[in-house]
């Protein structure tokens, strides 16, 4: 077999970079993480004319080898290491039509590493609309490369890029400016302090902070033959460079591309008016929002209703079919009902995504940036945190790796630091049990009262991140050289196939991560439920009969008595009655406060550990919401979900801090376990104090 | 008096002359923003800042502490 084609796709954001990627492997990809970080990896197999494959890495889009950022890092490090396993045999470099000047400034920094490149010009289809054409020929011949003008839209263009991937040893590897030209005595010194290597590569080494092979940025303050320069001039290098290369391109583009001004009227400029406007745009971006938590509300329902029937029905045909046992009861009671408790709200997190992923591949993302700058930075947050923010309703990971676009440390890091405040899909099905169980189905000002519950807490779950945000933004004291720039993309109807693919990537690797979590968790708990310490649990029945003994109580009562002893007395009723003084005082018994308790690893835990739990505890078949409403209080008396106490645990899960991979993510985020530990101590006690206030004054 | 791009209306044309900072981003400088090159005002959020620029054909959004240290010189 012949050997595969490495391809490397780079490009600015918003270029369609991800379109041509999706073309090119269609569903044959996988998303991955780089080694020892979190910065997302895309890759995938793309079959070439000849029976050639080629495997292709969708490289985090960036805006020149500058490097600002750790996705910007990842960039730099592959296309430096030529022993990395993914070093291309060919770059290929995507750029936007109406984005030439800026996009080619990344295209000629790839060609000086002397790196074959091939320049794909994505959205085609607008040239004539923009009036814009151009002389591919001579294109061609000034970068010295291969020209393809690409609609990933349409689906043009895309055999000719693929039959350019496998021809790419024709490619020239000559660069086309030499950015050396800037200080030569300079240059030829280092040229001949390192004689083996690219000179391209040596400054990039130089001005960055990364490493490649055996060269790295200590290496040049050791050398007696070459005396590198200080931070400011280096700086002023770089900024010459940068104009260096735009005068390069500006003459390029000056021979090879027009520009018919008149034809150029867009859309653009209408939409931003509207929903950039003052008033306008804050009136359609709180109706878009409001919308969507409609949506979840409403639209999935159905679909949820139908998972928690049908794994009630799962659990109740496997007991039929294999033989009564400790494995079938684990099979029945532990693992089925756990896994229902994460499969249950696919169809909720798979709105969010749907609609996050709408949000930011028309372009509309920016301009909410752009609106809520100014009122972000009042809290010490910055326009870019809003997109963390709204991502963090589906989940805290990404929204945490999403504020790595955050220039300004100290905005980053309060961002980080408040986002898991906000409501994120593991905490829906705990919020949607407790609501349905002690809020009334009716409706207020022809609003559902439960729907308007949710909403409230969504609401509460902002409120808060913004609070604490205010909080640290007074009480830090990190000095903060603020700047901010942000790309106003260009408006786009969302492309279906990207749309999709990210919301099966999103769901897949969610539902996969929280899966693994809450199976293990619910093996666990079933077996603490299952077996018990001493005699009290291996003798149950006789002990039960002993006591009931006048009773004379029917044998299905009497069967229920014996399995809420032995649960009682289990390893886990154990653990339970130990942490049940710390909970009583909010108005939980002590299987919620086993719930709590696993819910540290994941907040979803929550409702399949209690119907972990609650399943040992019966015989019966039922659904999860009708086996917690029949539950008493032991010590109050009536039953144990009342208004007081689900209003206490709704607000206990607002607050505090329960997911171990979001403290990870933190931890690597922030390279240190002083934060996520701050958010640990500090989220917990918050959500401590709030839900035992709330049971004490309401009950 | 030097103008800056904070001075521009909306709609207004301006030629970038030159910076009165050291520090200015070089990411913005990489977006376009050099001298020589032609910036408009698109748009502005309330209390004008941040500000929605055209600057060399790429449409961006700066906060004014940064405009404010973008010297222009405004097109009729």
């Amino acid at each position: 077999m012949a050997k595969q084609i490495n391809v490397a796709l780079i490009g600015n954001p918003n270029t369609g970079k991800t379109s041509v990627f999706n073309q090119l492997t269609g569903l044959n990809q996988q998303v991955g993480n780089y080694p020892g970080i979190t910065v997302e990896k895309k890759e995938g197999i793309c079959k070439l004319p000849r029976n050639i494959k080629a495997h292709i890495l969708d490289l985090p889009g960036t805006y020149s080898l500058n490097a600002s950022s750790l996705d910007e890092n990842v960039v730099i490090e592959l296309l430096l290491n030529k022993n990395d396993k993914d070093y291309p045999d060919v770059a290929v470099v995507v750029s936007d039509v109406e984005n030439l000047k800026r996009n080619l400034l990344l295209f000629t920094q790839i060609k000086d590493l002397e790196i074959p490149a091939i320049l794909v010009i994505n959205m085609a289809d607008r040239m004539k609309r923009r009036g814009i054409s151009i002389d591919v020929a001579a294109m061609e011949r000034e970068l010295k490369t291969k020209v393809i003008l690409v609609s990933a839209r349409k689906r043009l263009g895309i055999d000719e890029l693929k039959e350019q991937i496998a021809n790419f040893r024709h490619i020239s590897t000559e660069p086309c400016l030499h950015a050396s030209s800037m200080d030569p005595d300079y240059f030829n010194r280092l040229r001949n302090a390192f004689p083996e290597q690219s000179l391209y590569k040596l400054w990039l080494v130089i001005t960055q902070d990364v490493n490649f092979g055996n060269v790295n940025r200590n290496s040049f303050n050791i050398r007696e033959d070459f005396v590198t320069k200080d931070e400011s001039t280096l700086k002023r290098m770089q900024q010459k460079e940068t104009i260096l290369r735009y005068k390069f391109i500006n003459d390029v583009l000056k021979k090879t591309v027009t520009v018919d001004a008149n034809a150029a009227k867009g859309l653009r400029a209408n939409l931003d008016k509207v929903l950039t406007h003052k008033v306008w745009g804050y009136v359609i971006f709180f109706n878009i929002l409001l919308l969507i938590f409609q949506a979840i509300y409403d639209w999935s329902s159905y679909p949820m209703d139908f998972i928690d029937a049908s794994f009630m029905k799962l659990s109740e045909i496997t007991r039929g079919f294999m033989p009564p046992g400790p494995f079938t009861d684990l099979i029945a009671e532990g693992i089925i009902p756990g896994l229902g408790g994460i499969v249950i709200f696919i169809p909720q997190i798979a709105f969010l995504f749907l609609f996050i992923s709408i949000l930011e591949e028309s372009g509309y993302m920016s301009r909410v940036v752009f609106l809520m700058d100014r009122t972000m930075r009042r809290f010490g947050l910055s326009g870019k945190s809003v997109v963390p923010l709204v991502s963090g309703t589906a989940c805290a990971i990404p929204a945490v790796m999403a504020s790595r676009n955050i220039e300004d440390w100290k905005e980053r890091l309060i961002t980080i630091l408040v986002v898991p405040f906000t409501t994120c899909s593991a905490r829906l099905p705990v919020y949607l049990i407790i609501i349905a169980l002690v809020i009334p189905e009716r409706s207020f000002m022809g609003l559902n009262l439960q729907g308007l519950t949710l909403m409230l807490l969504y609401m509460l779950g902002f409120g808060m991140a913004i609070f604490s945000a205010w909080v640290l933004h007074k009480i830090l004291k990190i000095k903060s050289k603020s700047y901010f720039v942000i790309e106003m993309p260009n408006y786009k109807v969302p492309m279906l196939k990207n749309v999709g693919i990210n919301v099966v990537e999103k769901t897949k690797a969610f539902v996969l991560g929280a899966g693994k979590i809450i199976l293990a968790i619910s093996i666990i708990l079933w077996v603490l439920a299952s077996y018990g310490p001493g005699d009290n649990f291996s003798n149950a029945r006789e002990i039960v009969e002993a006591q009931n003994i006048e009773a004379n109580l029917p044998d299905a009562e009497l069967d229920e008595m014996v399995a809420s002893y032995k649960l009682q007395h289990s390893y886990i009723g154990n653990i339970g009655k130990a942490i049940e003084p710390a909970v009583a005082p909010l108005g939980y018994d002590w299987k919620i406060g086993i719930a709590i308790v696993s819910s540290f690893a994941a907040r979803e835990v929550f409702v399949g550990t209690l119907a972990t739990i609650y399943s040992v505890g019966s015989d019966e078949e039922e659904t999860i919401k009708a086996r917690m409403a029949s539950e008493t209080n032991q010590i109050l008396g009536g039953p144990l979900f009342t208004f007081a106490s689900g209003i206490s645990l709704l607000l206990f899960y607002a607050f505090a801090m329960q997911c171990m991979s979001t403290l990870a993510i933190v931890k690597r985020e922030t390279n240190t376990w002083k934060w996520p530990m701050y958010q640990l101590v500090t989220m917990t006690a918050i959500a401590y104090l709030a839900a035992l206030i709330a049971f004490q004054t309401l009950k | 008096m030097t103008k800056t791009i904070v001075d521009l209306k909306r709609g207004q044309r301006g030629i970038i002359k030159s910076f009165s900072t050291e520090n200015i981003p070089l990411k913005l400088l990489e977006m376009g923003c050099l001298p020589g090159n032609e910036v408009v005002l698109v748009q502005t959020a309330p209390f004008r800042d941040p500000l929605y620029l055209n600057i060399n054909g790429s449409h961006l959004a700066i906060r004014k502490e940064t405009a404010m240290h973008i010297e222009i010189e405004i097109l009729p």
